[in-house]
């Protein structure tokens, strides 16, 4: 099972449309279900999708799937590795107006080199990175803590309890 | 826990912003902490959390989702933070972002609270809009990538680096 997310706020129709394009010509459509957001424009004609899932369902819909396919979201990769299901991810970018500016051309070049991560700068890859991962041809992601760095914890810490301690 | 522990408001809009919050978690074990978010379904989740680390129930508020471009919207977040700060009372206001933060953030530190902007991981090249508004009235200023943070001793405010949530 591939399950397409493309984050809950904003639709990114290019991701979608890149998708069902590769369904119809690899005949993979029965395999993948997604969640496009209240306002894609585009319909998909090869596989099922949702607008918005909610939180639990949201979880199952991920903890069932194989495979990930995102945005260059950080709420979609952090949980595709807490949860060590390998990512395809395109990113959004500015000058398109899928997002404000270009954070997830950022994001994408500085997480792609991760073990489980695969990214594609444009649509024009993404079809030869899924028919990669749907040929079993891609590392499982590395298993990371379900918290934050402990440092950062700590700093964040000792700052609640040193006002508690001023107050 | 007792009644002198800190009051702590933690808050994030859905999505990236509140799964970086939920990965501060352990920062705020023995305080008494409220979740602000969007979405009323991550209560479970969070009350699981607390449960599973021995914590007392956190408190729990949704704001409606705003983007900045939605005055009207924003208006009524920002109406619902208010409400939600003299309900809570917090001693600290702990935030990743993105409007509901700014807002408790700004709200928080005009009551005398102190505060924590953990700005998005997702901002590799520049601060967030709200981060760079934000960032300078907080009280720890923390960003989630080295090349961005401010020598100590510049201004001493920050964005400071202490490791990200991943």
């Amino acid at each position: 099972m591939i399950f397409l997310t493309v984050g809950s706020h904003e639709p990114f129709d290019r991701l979608v449309r890149c998708v069902d394009d590769w369904c119809g010509a690899s005949g993979h459509g029965a395999d993948v279900f997604g969640q496009i957001t209240k306002r894609a424009e585009y319909s998909p004609r090869h596989f099922e999708t949702v607008p918005t899932l909610g939180p639990a369902e949201y979880d199952k819909r991920f903890d069932q799937a194989e495979i990930i396919v995102s945005h260059a979201g950080m709420g979609s990769i952090i949980t595709a590795l807490s949860k060590q299901k390998p990512i395809v991810m395109l990113p959004r970018r500015g000058h398109l107006h899928e997002t404000r500016n270009d954070h997830q051309f950022a994001t994408m070049q500085r997480f792609r080199s991760w073990p489980g991560i695969l990214a594609a700068e444009d649509e024009a890859e993404l079809p030869g990175l899924l028919d990669q991962v749907a040929d079993g041809g891609m590392a499982t992601s590395q298993k990371i803590s379900p918290f934050a760095d402990d440092q950062l914890v700590a700093a964040v810490r000792n700052f609640i309890y040193d006002t508690a301690q001023t107050r | 826990m007792s009644d002198k522990s800190p009051r702590v408001l933690a808050v994030a809009s859905g999505g990236g912003h509140w799964i970086q919050l939920c990965r501060m978690i352990p920062a705020w074990d023995g305080c008494h902490v409220t979740y602000v978010t969007t979405d009323p379904g991550f209560r479970t989740e969070v009350e699981a959390i607390a449960a599973a680390r021995g914590q007392q129930r956190p408190g729990y508020h949704v704001v409606i989702e705003a983007n900045r471009l939605q005055k009207m919207k924003l208006v009524r977040a920002l109406t619902q933070m208010v409400w939600i700060l003299l309900r809570v009372r917090p001693d600290v206001v702990i935030t990743t972002g993105a409007a509901p933060g700014y807002f408790a953030l700004r709200l928080g530190a005009m009551m005398g609270c102190r505060t924590v902007w953990l700005d998005s991981i997702a901002n590799a090249e520049e601060l967030s809009m709200a981060g760079q508004k934000a960032g300078k009235h907080a009280g720890l200023w923390l960003t989630q990538w080295e090349h961005l943070a401010t020598q100590d001793g510049a201004d001493g405010k920050g964005p400071h680096y202490k490791g990200t949530v991943i």
